[in-house]
């Protein structure tokens, strides 16, 4: 992966030499762009894919040009005719017309195959809480829009929301995932879902000394629904209940 | 890993005591070292009570000496005269016990002191999950009984278990910081249990809730309404110190956070 960056950084700095990358291998390939899969270029070519991005990205135009390798040319028109777009401006709208195009791309077949390979080999990391057994987990957006919110994983064994644990993909925009990927994820290999089910579903009390804490405590135990199935019976048909709403509560109950 | 940081700290330790010009105490050394930021120091007059250490003489082979290696005690000659393979010994044997006895001292008022203020510096890390905006851990073991399992972090917001982020913690046996250290330590100090967050996420597509997930969820907010009906009843004030946060803007404030 080094050899990947090296070579990246070299074509960026000596473009007119003749070393030619293609952009969209090398953006996926550069550090902290591992949660990134690679977008095919006939997906981004078709331009039913592209609706609606060209009023959200500026310099759309030359931004899908660079993505798609198509530069050299367009780059000796533009310098005879408009003043010049710099260079930095337009890779930093090449990288967000790449994110939005991913996140649309990932929610469809191929998409959605190429992210489980990832998925498989941990590449998004795994979960940091300690009963889920190192479950992976799957990138995730909190907003749709880029600029409001960085990526999120989401554990599909403990149902939560964690932060990534290398500061490198802190700062990853959450709408290059979007807010569906994990949700049709599940929905499209129902197998993981099965195997979440059967799972144990340990949860932690906290002791001293071996006795729990008391609930009635500060330091009682607050969160444990948190981790809650419905096993018993009676559970049972209150989840029943819950199928469209939160049933009221019964006066002592 | 644990071969290396052992001729290191021979390295150390030999210098140390060779110079003349300043000698560096065992137990800072111990505490310098990398990953070993979880523990504090413990006060070499409990290392010395004999009372402190009842049923920790078996635990390593040669107790005396090794309780005067790690209180700097033990004469030069006898470490010079001593074998690489025995100095090796001893001093994993002095790891070890410098361990078990951390397990005890921080349970105690002082040595909660010491970790307050760890805590306070989040030396332990803080918690991973989303809605616990940053809350710093607490470190706990599975087990008293050393060379079972690795040390977990304790979060007293989601009151859940995390394994430490870092490998070099990962390394760290539970048991030096005992079973009981976080309800310990917050039945002490009752104002650092954090209020806790009732929002939580539930997987949408196109903004619609996932109908398995989102039944689930609500059936865990029940369970949370439930208690919280048993807890009011029973007369617990649940607007201080280990009540429910609310509101609904957290991940806004979250991100605000983050870009300081």
């Amino acid at each position: 992966m080094g050899e990947y960056i090296g070579d990246n950084s070299r074509s960026r700095s000596s473009d007119e030499s003749g070393t030619y990358d293609e952009w969209i291998p090398s953006f996926c390939a550069r550090f902290g762009h591992e949660y990134f899969c690679q977008v095919p270029t006939d997906f981004i070519e078709d331009d039913f894919n592209m609706t609606g991005l060209a009023q959200e990205v500026a310099h759309y135009r030359k931004a899908l040009d660079l993505v798609l390798d198509l530069e050299a040319m367009s780059e000796e028109e533009e310098a005879e005719k408009e003043q010049p777009v710099s260079r930095s401006i337009v890779e930093h709208a090449a990288e967000q017309l790449y994110g939005l195009v991913h996140a649309r791309f990932i929610l469809t077949k191929p998409g959605l195959q190429a992210m489980a390979e990832k998925f498989d080999h941990k590449e998004f990391g795994t979960c940091p809480r300690y009963y889920c057994g190192g479950m992976q987990m799957l990138p995730c957006g909190v907003s749709d829009s880029v600029g409001k919110n960085s990526v999120r994983l989401y554990c599909p064994s403990c149902h939560d929301l964690y932060l990534p644990q290398s500061s490198r993909h802190l700062s990853l925009e959450g709408a290059y995932w979007g807010t569906s990927f994990p949700g049709v994820f599940l929905k499209h290999f129902k197998e993981l879902e099965e195997y979440v089910d059967r799972k144990a579903k340990d949860t932690y009390q906290l002791r001293v000394f071996g006795f729990r804490v008391n609930d009635e405590a500060a330091s009682g135990a607050r969160m444990r629904w948190l981790r809650q199935y419905p096993i018993s019976e009676e559970d049972q048909r209150e989840w029943q209940q819950c199928e469209f709403h939160i049933p009221p509560l019964q006066r002592g109950a | 890993m644990g071969d290396i940081n052992m001729t290191e700290s021979h390295d150390g330790a030999l210098e140390g005591s060779g110079s003349s010009e300043y000698v560096e105490f065992w137990i800072d050394l111990f505490l310098g070292r990398k990953g070993h930021e979880y523990f504090c120091d413990i006060d070499m007059d409990y290392i010395t009570d004999r009372f402190n250490l009842i049923n920790l003489q078996k635990s390593v082979n040669k107790f005396t000496q090794v309780i005067q290696y790690i209180v700097d005690e033990l004469d030069d000659s006898v470490l010079e005269q001593m074998p690489t393979s025995r100095l090796e010994q001893l001093e994993s044997d002095a790891r070890k016990l410098y361990g078990l006895i951390h397990a005890r001292f921080i349970i105690t008022v002082k040595g909660l002191q010491k970790m307050l203020q760890k805590y306070r510096n989040a030396d332990f890390g803080r918690c991973p999950r989303v809605y616990c905006k940053f809350q710093p851990l607490l470190p706990v073991g599975l087990h008293d009984s050393p060379g079972i399992d690795c040390v977990k972090l304790y979060c007293p917001c989601c009151e859940d278990l995390y394994i430490p982020k870092s490998s070099r913690h990962n390394s760290i046996d539970g048991a030096f910081f005992g079973t009981s250290f976080p309800g310990m330590f917050l039945q002490a100090f009752p104002e650092m249990v954090p209020t806790h967050p009732v929002k939580r996420y539930v997987p949408k597509i196109f903004g619609f809730e996932l109908h398995k997930q989102a039944q689930l969820a609500r059936w865990q907010e029940l369970q949370r309404l439930k208690l919280e009906n048993k807890l009011t009843t029973k007369g617990v004030d649940l607007a201080g110190n280990g009540g429910y946060t609310r509101g609904s803007s957290r991940e806004d404030s979250l991100d605000g956070e983050m870009s300081r």
